[in-house]
């Protein structure tokens, strides 16, 4: 039993490293930009170019392009640490949005991942809620 | 690959030419065929030329009485921050570039023989030679330090009255002062504490070294962000221009996004000592023309509340198009209608989602007595560069800083590429 316990992250993880080919549905998309339109365009602009100086773009930047788990976190804990992001630094806070649902924040990120210029991995629900389970 | 080596020998070629000046000169000098107007819209007899270009992010700058011209950069460049320009030849264009300072910021004026300068946490100063040049740009005096800088809203502009005091912008690191920053339906904190060391203008002496909030007054409150602020020294007041609140919407039940792109003005006020504007309580709503409750804090675009005492705007200027610079003329170039009114450099909005976004351009406020005599005009518009913004990042040009040269022409700055324009009269 304890050795399943221990499975289930290595799993997890693995099925998050795997899920690489599939194709971005068009209906996620459409899900996504809702999402996106309510919730982000205005910081973030509608063609993802963010503001200069004071919101970060969404256009090939690492953030965007790395991590699931810590896109995921910035979407449920929000932002305000100022890090510099790719030689940029930006000085708005981000709200946490964590009110939205797993499927949401998979949408709109599975979106903005593959928009304005982006091609990564599609964000699933499943990895939502594995981040939101782990993260205070 | 072989066309690269062969530039880049010549730039070094350049530079062991001419080692008192950095690229910047270079690259501005550049002969580039000139567009009409540097490609302004101006009114008629009035004409600009590009005075600089490329020189990286110019935010304020000040002409000196001999005509120098001190650019404040917010990212340094080639490692310094200050900017000075010479015309030597007189043909309305800089061929003479010295650079300075090691710290980055907005703020630049000056007064008496002293050319003051702010990073956005310290104001110095450096003593002026008779030719307006920099004495010991090595080794300023700190006057200010350890000003409030939470990133957001942290620029510190600054301005001197008559009397030896230096007026120096807090910005509050906040939209509208909630528990949650710009969260949904998150309520304002009550009372807001970020007034005790921000969100507000401080007055502190010209002459003094090291001051910090002990020696310093809390000259105006609840002014959420000034960046643009001068000295009307036809009635010996100051004037500001605060940025204001952005979304409105994150209180659906009362404002949709449309609404929050024409609803809370950008306010010009006149702050005596110990005025109160408002913010984050109130802001004035260019719907209902008054100044209403912020929905943090009860407001539902109506109600007025706790406002009915706070300052009065003198303009209110449309949502969202950021005022960042503020300079009452008083040249003799420009005709009479324009001698103590005022301009006011707008960097352009960015929230205004869905509509397109507005603002990068210079207004006009004719002013009489110290007070508006007239309606607000767009004195310089195009700076853009195309015809429709969405985005703020599709804008080439962003106005953000105003000065008045010594035989009355206007300098614009634009703080995304680094281009002064230079405006002129000619009847």
């Amino acid at each position: 039993m304890k050795k399943i316990i221990l499975l289930v992250p290595v799993v997890v993880v693995l099925l998050m490293a795997f899920n690489t080919s599939s194709p971005i549905d068009k209906a996620t998309m459409e899900r996504g930009k809702k999402v996106y339109k309510v919730y982000c365009a205005t910081c973030h602009q509608a063609d993802g170019g963010g503001v200069p100086s004071l919101n970060p773009p969404l256009q090939k930047t690492t953030h965007v392009l790395g991590s699931k788990t810590k896109l995921i976190r910035i979407i449920l804990k929000g932002m305000n640490t100022h890090e510099e992001i790719d030689g940029e630094i930006y000085s708005n806070v981000m709200a946490p949005h964590n009110h939205l649902s797993d499927q949401q924040i998979a949408d709109v990120l599975t979106y903005i991942r593959n928009s304005f210029g982006n091609k990564a991995v599609a964000v699933t629900p499943g990895d939502v809620k594995y981040v939101r389970a782990r993260t205070k | 690959m072989h066309k690269y080596s062969i530039g880049a020998l010549l730039l070094i070629a350049a530079m062991m030419m001419n080692p008192g000046n950095d690229l910047l000169l270079s690259k501005s000098n550049q002969h580039l065929p000139e567009v009409a107007n540097a490609g302004l819209k101006l009114p008629d007899h009035f004409s600009a030329v590009a005075f600089a270009d490329s020189l990286g992010r110019a935010r304020h700058i000040v002409a000196s009485k001999k005509g120098l011209l001190y650019i404040k950069l917010s990212r340094l460049v080639n490692g310094k921050g200050i900017l000075r320009l010479k015309d030597a030849n007189g043909d309305g264009r800089v061929d003479n570039i010295k650079s300075f300072c090691n710290y980055a910021g907005t703020g630049i004026t000056i007064k008496d023989g002293y050319l003051y300068a702010s990073s956005d946490d310290d104001v110095f100063r450096y003593k002026l030679d008779e030719n307006d040049e920099v004495i010991n740009p090595d080794s300023p005096e700190k006057i200010i330090t350890g000003l409030l800088n939470r990133q957001q809203h942290n620029t510190k502009s600054l301005v001197l009255d008559d009397k030896g005091n230096i007026y120096v912008n807090i910005g509050a690191p906040s939209n509208s002062c909630q528990v949650v920053e710009r969260s949904p339906g998150s309520k304002g904190k009550d009372p807001c504490p970020i007034l005790d060391s921000a969100a507000g203008i401080w007055q502190f002496r010209a002459d003094k070294l090291n001051q910090s909030y002990g020696q310093g007054v809390r000259y105006a409150t609840g002014l959420r962000n000034v960046v643009g602020l001068d000295w009307n020294t036809e009635i010996n007041e100051l004037f500001v221009v605060q940025h204001g609140r952005d979304q409105l919407d994150m209180f659906p039940e009362y404002f949709t996004a449309q609404q929050n792109a024409i609803r809370p003005s950008e306010e010009m006020f006149m702050v005596k000592k110990g005025a109160n504007c408002g913010w984050p309580y109130c802001y004035f709503d260019l719907v209902e023309n008054k100044k209403v409750l912020a929905p943090e804090y009860g407001g539902d675009g109506k109600k007025t509340g706790r406002c009915e005492g706070m300052e009065q705007p003198v303009v209110a200027f449309p949502a969202h198009v950021a005022p960042n610079a503020l300079l009452f003329y008083t040249g003799d170039m420009f005709p009479e209608k324009y001698k103590h009114g005022a301009f006011v450099a707008f960097h352009g909005s960015w929230n205004r989602s869905p509509e397109k976004q507005e603002g990068f351009y210079v207004a006009f406020v004719p002013f009489k007595n110290g007070k508006p005599s007239g309606p607000w005009e767009i004195f310089a518009d195009g700076f853009a560069g195309v015809e429709t913004v969405m985005s703020p990042r599709e804008a080439k040009h962003r106005p953000c800083g105003l000065a008045q040269g010594p035989d009355g022409a206007l300098y614009v700055s634009d703080d995304v590429r680094g281009k002064i324009y230079r405006i002129a009269y000619k009847k």
